[in-house]
């Protein structure tokens, strides 16, 4: 009897499993999230996107798709309005109880990991190429992430680096559990902000007591601050050796803090020497 | 100014006459319901509405637009009509409470302590709607409590004024500590949160909140006579007989009943309980018989119609509604406070 069963069990699923890989690609994709897009595109499938949402700003063709709303309070009906026959959730998008509807509603909704590491990147990339039906793209774009994060050159020691991103015109620092600390320490660097909790403002004291010997921002935050020479200037940066020897390296935001498949990009960018200038680098 | 704000709310009949005004309210809610349930990003047409939701329709999209006129926006229009009638009703009674047209329960701490009972759950807990709620409930309860037992050491409603004042710093600056230890996704839910949203809305959630606070409504509009003898004052509402400390407490917790579950569901939405109430003493006068269910009836109104404007002005994308009533009931508010000042 349980033979039996074991055997139907297994028959339905390989039935299944077949009927699910007969089943057309999807044709029109809502992805609900920056990095989930950036993979959509990295992978070829950007002319299947038909909407995204409001953190979707990478590739530039991603930014002149309909928008339906920021990930973490996306419109229910605007995704429905749609017709997709795919939706690419993240795992903070919500509220839940709309990722919940768009299920009972019919959609076929793939929900994946946000987190900033490595495991998570490739699940995201495994993840968004399945259900997209490019098994063999994903494959090739995790290993080819692989091979170029082994060829970047190491970086000698670790130097004490800090984090400083600025949206308002205060500068605020990067700590544990952010996609820029994660970059950081994959890069070989220490940050000086390890004991932190995510980012918080930065006192000019503590900047001080840091010791930080190399800095780190995004162009947005050096435009949000003034200009290098202000941050440069910023009280207790001034006395850093960092400051003092100008070194200072300016990340695109979204190679920063994307955390995506151009993750290689942003390890070579961290990894180059930051002297003595700043060294602008922006997204192709 | 503030002599004017002090004084007590007249007992006169307003320029309306109540016969009309019933029918007029009932079928503006009616008619904005039909006009929102066939608006949003997916375009239905209104003159196919009543076939598609018979499932007679035979358009070809007939499927799905049933499934989103009775899955997503029968249960958020009929959250959006409750949420609107429970604030305006709340606002309603706090104002008679106080003897102040500018009262909600914002201000003796409700609505902050429920904040903050979001707030802790959402940074220590996971965020759960059943805790978000059940803890919101807790702050707005441990608030009121806190207010009141303050407020009985000074006489009459000074006192309590005070410490609502008191227990909304100390709660905005607990919210804004947890803010401070919130990572950085709680502190997008915090962000969203408090900028209020219809969006969790759905039936089974309806079907907890729409029996509850309707009994719980219909509790508080049992009050009408004691609210119109306090409208003459503390004192002269004794002498007519009405248990004036023992009704002040069973209200002030029926609005702490009532807001904490609301406020935990919706987050932040601001002014309906304070701008509506006063438009319908406006019209209708103090009259508390009249002024409650007329008000629960205009505050679902003005929901209603600020959640079609949230859903359709951005579309494919949607605003925050507490934004919506905000930048309206904002302006409205400071005209009240110019137009007083005389």
């Amino acid at each position: 009897m349980r033979f039996v069963l074991s055997l139907w069990l297994l028959a339905s699923a390989l039935l299944l499993g077949t009927a699910a890989s007969f089943a057309a690609p999807p044709q029109r994709v809502v992805s609900l999230g920056g990095p989930l897009t950036e993979i959509v595109y990295a992978l070829g499938g950007g002319a299947q996107l038909v909407a995204v949402d409001q953190s979707s700003i990478y590739p530039a063709a991603a930014a002149r798709l309909p928008k339906v709303g920021y990930y973490r309070q996306f419109s229910l009906e605007g995704v429905v309005a749609m017709k997709p026959d795919l939706v690419l959730a993240s795992d903070q998008a919500g509220p839940p109880e709309a990722i919940e509807q768009l299920r009972r509603l019919g959609l076929r909704v793939v929900v994946l990991p946000a987190k900033a590491d490595l495991e998570s990147l490739q699940r995201r990339i495994y993840g968004v190429a399945g259900a997209l039906q490019l098994n063999q793209d994903g494959k090739v774009l995790v290993s080819r992430l692989q091979r170029e994060l082994a060829a970047v050159p190491k970086l000698a020691g670790q130097p004490r680096a800090l984090v400083l991103i600025s949206r308002t015109g205060q500068p605020e620092g990067a700590g544990k559990d952010t996609a820029a600390d994660a970059t950081l320490r994959l890069a070989g660097y220490r940050n000086v902000l390890a004991q932190q909790q995510g980012y918080k403002p930065l006192s000019a004291e503590a900047i001080a007591a840091l010791k930080p010997e190399v800095i780190i921002t995004s162009s947005m935050s050096l435009q949000s601050l003034g200009g290098l020479d202000k941050l440069l200037a910023l009280p207790g940066l001034a006395h850093t050796s960092a400051a003092k020897q100008r070194k200072v390296l300016v990340l695109d935001d979204l190679l920063l803090l994307g955390f995506g498949p151009r993750l290689p990009e942003a390890i070579r960018a961290l990894r180059q020497p930051a002297l003595p200038a700043a060294t602008a680098v922006s997204a192709p | 100014m503030s002599q004017s704000l002090r004084a007590p709310l007249p007992l006169v009949p307003g320029p309306v006459g109540i016969a009309w005004l019933w029918p007029v309210l009932l079928a503006v809610l009616l008619l904005l319901l039909l006009l929102s349930a066939a608006s949003g990003a997916v375009e239905i047409p209104l003159a196919e509405l009543p076939r598609v939701v018979l499932g007679h329709s035979t358009a070809a999209e007939a499927e799905l637009w049933r499934s989103i006129v009775l899955e997503v926006r029968l249960p958020r229009l009929l959250f959006a009509a409750l949420a609107g009638a429970v604030l305006a009703l709340a606002g309603a009674v706090m104002q008679a409470l106080f003897r102040n047209p500018l009262a909600e329960p914002g201000l003796v701490g409700i609505s902050s302590g429920a904040s903050l009972g979001a707030v802790c759950a959402i940074v220590l807990g996971g965020g759960s709607f059943a805790l978000l709620a059940s803890s919101a409930f807790v702050g707005s309860l441990l608030a009121t409590a806190a207010a009141y037992h303050l407020g009985r050491r000074h006489p009459g409603m000074a006192g309590l004024l005070l410490a609502g004042i008191a227990i909304n710093a100390v709660c905005g600056s607990l919210i804004g500590l947890f803010t401070y230890l919130a990572d950085d996704n709680q502190l997008r839910s915090l962000t969203f949160w408090n900028m209020g949203s219809l969006a969790g809305a759905s039936w089974p959630r309806l079907l907890v909140l729409l029996p509850l606070l309707l009994l719980l409504s219909a509790l508080v509009l049992r009050y009408w006579r004691a609210l119109n003898a306090l409208l003459l004052g503390e004192r002269e509402a004794l002498h007519l007989g009405f248990p004036f400390k023992s009704i002040r407490r069973q209200l002030i917790l029926l609005t702490a009943l009532l807001i904490g579950p609301l406020v935990a569901a919706t987050g932040g939405i601001g002014f309906v309980g304070l701008v509506v109430p006063h438009v319908v003493r406006m019209l209708l006068g103090a009259d508390h018989r009249r002024l409650l269910p007329a008000a629960m009836l205009g505050g679902a109104i003005a929901l209603v119609l600020a959640d079609w404007l949230a859903r359709t002005v951005v579309q494919p994308a949607e605003l925050p509604i507490g934004i919506v009533t905000s930048l309206v009931g904002g302006p409205f508010f400071l005209w009240l406070l110019l137009s007083r000042r005389r």
